[in-house]
């Protein structure tokens, strides 16, 4: 590839990410109302796509093979634990990711 | 005065922001100085990951275009692939409208800089009253942005030299979101459209596998809600 074509390959990617980011925005300008649908999908539509975005962390956990996704499913029950203890989020993210650290560098 | 004045109010936020960043901090030097390290390895100078990460500004993506790069010239399709891998976003846009609103020059940095971290961070925290939601939720972006720029860029410039036992480093970022999915879950009054996107989207992967499962959830999550618009909203889960 040259330079030009790489230069043009990373203004794609830019152009993509930015559409995506972009899109709702110019979709339902600010000044208008937005559409009752869209609204109510703006409400629902977090909680939902924070489970995605957990189970994204997680794809290529394979629990059929090495180390059977054991360390992921401890940390991440350290995590819940924790978090359910005492609430503070440095502390639950810092704890379960300690946790993992050690599972994977000296048990697995 | 009024300078004094403006001035704490930046501060104020900066410092309401700065805490709910440490973890992308982590996370963020880690994969960045890995992206880096993989774009040095591939024979690129570090100018590459540096400027990528400043313009791109989303991990996965930034990963996957390094193959691009080595591969056959194809513009249209490292396009497609960006729609597809980033079209995630697009959840994230239609929950921020309201949050965005207001939010004055800010809100085209807010928009560029929305990648899963910041939207999670912004969406979720509970603003302090006396701190400026814009100014708050700007320098999360700003953060965050900085930590991956200077992770990447480092990682390209020093990548042959580092060797230390990071393995497993990478799971911060995977505590953050179940804490963050914990804290929606309990700021919700109802749980309905969390454990569906925690039950959809684990069908969609075992069903489609790692690399393609991400556009059917999206799919199948939002067509389940808009079925069930009508019990959702009468069972108070839009409250």
């Amino acid at each position: 590839m040259t330079f030009t074509q790489q230069v043009i390959t990373i203004l794609m990617v830019v152009v993509g990410t930015m559409a995506t980011r972009f899109l709702p925005f110019l979709l339902f300008p600010a000044g208008k109302s937005t559409p009752k649908y869209i609204q109510y999908l703006g409400k629902v539509l977090p909680a939902a796509v924070f489970g995605l975005l957990v189970i994204y962390c997680l794809k290529d956990v394979s629990i059929f093979s090495g180390s059977h996704g054991l360390p992921e499913l401890i940390a991440i029950v350290v995590v819940i634990a924790l978090h359910c203890w005492k609430r503070q989020m440095m502390l639950s993210i810092a704890g379960g990711a300690v946790c993992y650290m050690l599972l994977v560098q000296l048990l697995f | 005065m009024q300078v004094a004045k403006t001035k704490t109010k930046y501060l104020r936020a900066l410092k309401a922001a700065f805490p709910h960043t440490i973890p992308i901090f982590a996370g963020f030097w880690f994969l960045g100085l890995t992206y880096g390290i993989y774009m040095n390895a591939s024979g690129f100078s570090f100018w590459y990951p540096m400027l990528m990460s400043l313009t791109i500004f989303a991990g996965s993506v930034e990963f996957v275009a390094v193959n691009m790069l080595l591969g056959s010239f194809n513009p249209l399709q490292a396009l497609a692939m960006t729609l597809m891998l980033n079209a995630r976003h697009l959840f994230y846009g239609i929950s921020m409208l309201d949050k965005y609103k207001g939010t004055g020059w800010k809100k085209i940095y807010l928009i560029f800089g929305m990648c899963d971290e910041s939207f999670s961070i912004n969406y979720t925290a509970n603003i302090p009253k006396d701190v400026d939601n814009g100014w708050f939720m700007f320098f999360v972006t700003l953060l965050n942005h900085f930590y991956w720029f200077s992770g990447a860029t480092l990682g390209g410039i020093f990548g042959s030299f580092i060797h230390f036992n990071t393995e497993g480093l990478d799971f911060v970022m995977t505590a953050m979101f179940v804490v963050i999915y914990m804290e929606q879950w309990f700021k919700d009054k109802r749980h309905a459209s969390a454990l569906l996107g925690l039950g959809i989207s684990l069908l969609c992967l075992i069903a489609f596998g790692a690399d393609n499962f991400i556009i059917p959830a999206m799919i199948a999550i939002l067509g389940v809600l808009t079925l069930l618009k009508k019990p959702m909203e009468k069972g108070g889960e839009t409250e």
